[in-house]
């Protein structure tokens, strides 16, 4: 019962919870990909910086946040193309930066 | 070589990991979780998808109060991080006098920041305040309850004179650190101050002035205690931060799913900056 009492405080719903078991799978998927094939020491990309690849999951993740901001603040829902823009950039991300 | 490979060290990282996800990570999942849902209290919520961030993004009071904190934070970066500097490179190295200095640069400090408010908001008093009387006895006309100009002169030199001794104190325990061989070999090339300053003090301080730079910006960027006691975000809307914003749509209205979203927009742009300022700091120190 407590549990439920704790679960209502955080007013879960599905779609959030998806979200977040997307970033845990993402960070889970990240540690499983540097174990099998580590990724080394850090990359000298476009932007003139030296990431590795959690610092390409962050800058993708955090650009992918503001990406869907400023569709909501300029046009609005629905959101199918920000979501495409962000794929776009993520995958660029992590091939050049 | 080989690398040597040890897990173990994951075990005492632990407890802070735990420490995070009570006091950070479940109040965020749970602001989160606010933002996309309407409620009317009572534990009950009702699915409201993207249309709080729609409202929020769109709304010119959020421009507003967004304008006028990335303002303040601009202001008090610009003033503080060169006084700082400026007095840390003039405090003594050696002698008595060092304890002394310190201890006063440490003093605002050690205040709590309502009662630096409370103290700020009749130091300033037009009628019977110090300060108030000190300016307006100048012939100038000044009420920082009434004129939006006065209002923002009196917050940015609260924020100054509390703030401050963070960056100086900071700037000082870089200085410090600097070996006397340094200015030894300055002083056999004939090198002039400001040389030093420039050759040798300032990469030196790199580290401490991006620290105090990243500290500063946040601090002033989620300005709260201060504003509100000093102001009240008055006058009009003049000294309405976001967080003050932020405060009257959460706890004033209730209005928790569009204050759910306003705080993860805040959070976004907080921690975009501090990556960016972070990042370009330490560009060069990584090569």
């Amino acid at each position: 019962m407590e549990n439920a009492a704790f679960l209502s405080w955080m007013a879960w719903t599905w779609p959030t919870a998806a979200f977040f078991l997307f970033i845990f799978l993402c960070l889970v998927g990240m540690s499983v990909w540097e174990y099998y094939s580590p990724g080394g020491t850090p990359r000298h990309g476009i932007l003139g910086l030296d990431t590795t690849r959690g610092d390409r999951l962050f800058i993708s993740l955090l650009g992918s946040a503001f990406i869907f901001l400023a569709w909501l603040g300029l046009v609005g829902t629905p959101l199918w193309g920000p979501l495409a823009i962000a794929l776009v950039y993520a995958f660029a991300v992590f091939k050049w930066v | 070589m080989n690398k040597t490979v040890n897990q173990k060290a994951w075990f005492f990282v632990l407890p802070v990991v735990l420490l995070v996800a009570f006091n950070a990570i479940i109040p965020l999942m749970t602001v989160v979780n606010f933002s996309v849902q309407e409620t009317f209290g009572d534990n009950m919520f009702f699915w409201a998808g993207v249309r709080w961030f729609e409202q929020v993004l769109q709304s010119d009071r959020f421009h507003a109060a967004l304008g006028r904190q990335i303002l303040f934070t601009a202001i008090v970066l610009l003033i503080e991080i060169p006084l700082g500097l400026a007095i840390a490179l003039t405090m003594p190295r050696k002698g008595p006098w060092v304890s002394v200095c310190l201890v006063l640069m440490a003093l605002p400090l050690l205040i709590p920041w309502n009662v630096v408010g409370a103290m700020w908001n009749i130091f300033a008093l037009p009628d019977i305040g110090l300060l108030g009387r000190l300016i307006n006895g100048l012939g100038i006309e000044y009420n920082y309850t009434r004129q939006i100009f006065s209002a923002w002169f009196t917050m940015v030199l609260m924020d100054v004179w509390h703030w401050t001794s963070l960056v100086v104190l900071l700037c000082y325990a870089g200085l410090v650190s600097i070996p006397d061989a340094y200015y030894q070999a300055a002083k056999v090339d004939g090198a002039r101050p400001w040389a030093v300053f420039r050759y040798i003090q300032l990469p030196k301080l790199k580290y401490v002035l991006t620290i105090a730079i990243l500290l500063r910006f946040m601090d002033s960027f989620m300005i709260y205690t201060e504003a509100v006691v000093l102001t009240g975000g008055g006058p009009g809307n003049a000294t309405t931060f976001l967080s003050i914003d932020l405060q009257k749509i959460a706890l004033g209205q209730f209005d928790l799913g569009p204050a759910g979203a306003m705080s993860i927009i805040y959070f976004l742009i907080i921690l975009f900056f501090s990556w960016l300022f972070y990042t370009l700091m330490m560009k060069d120190e990584a090569r």
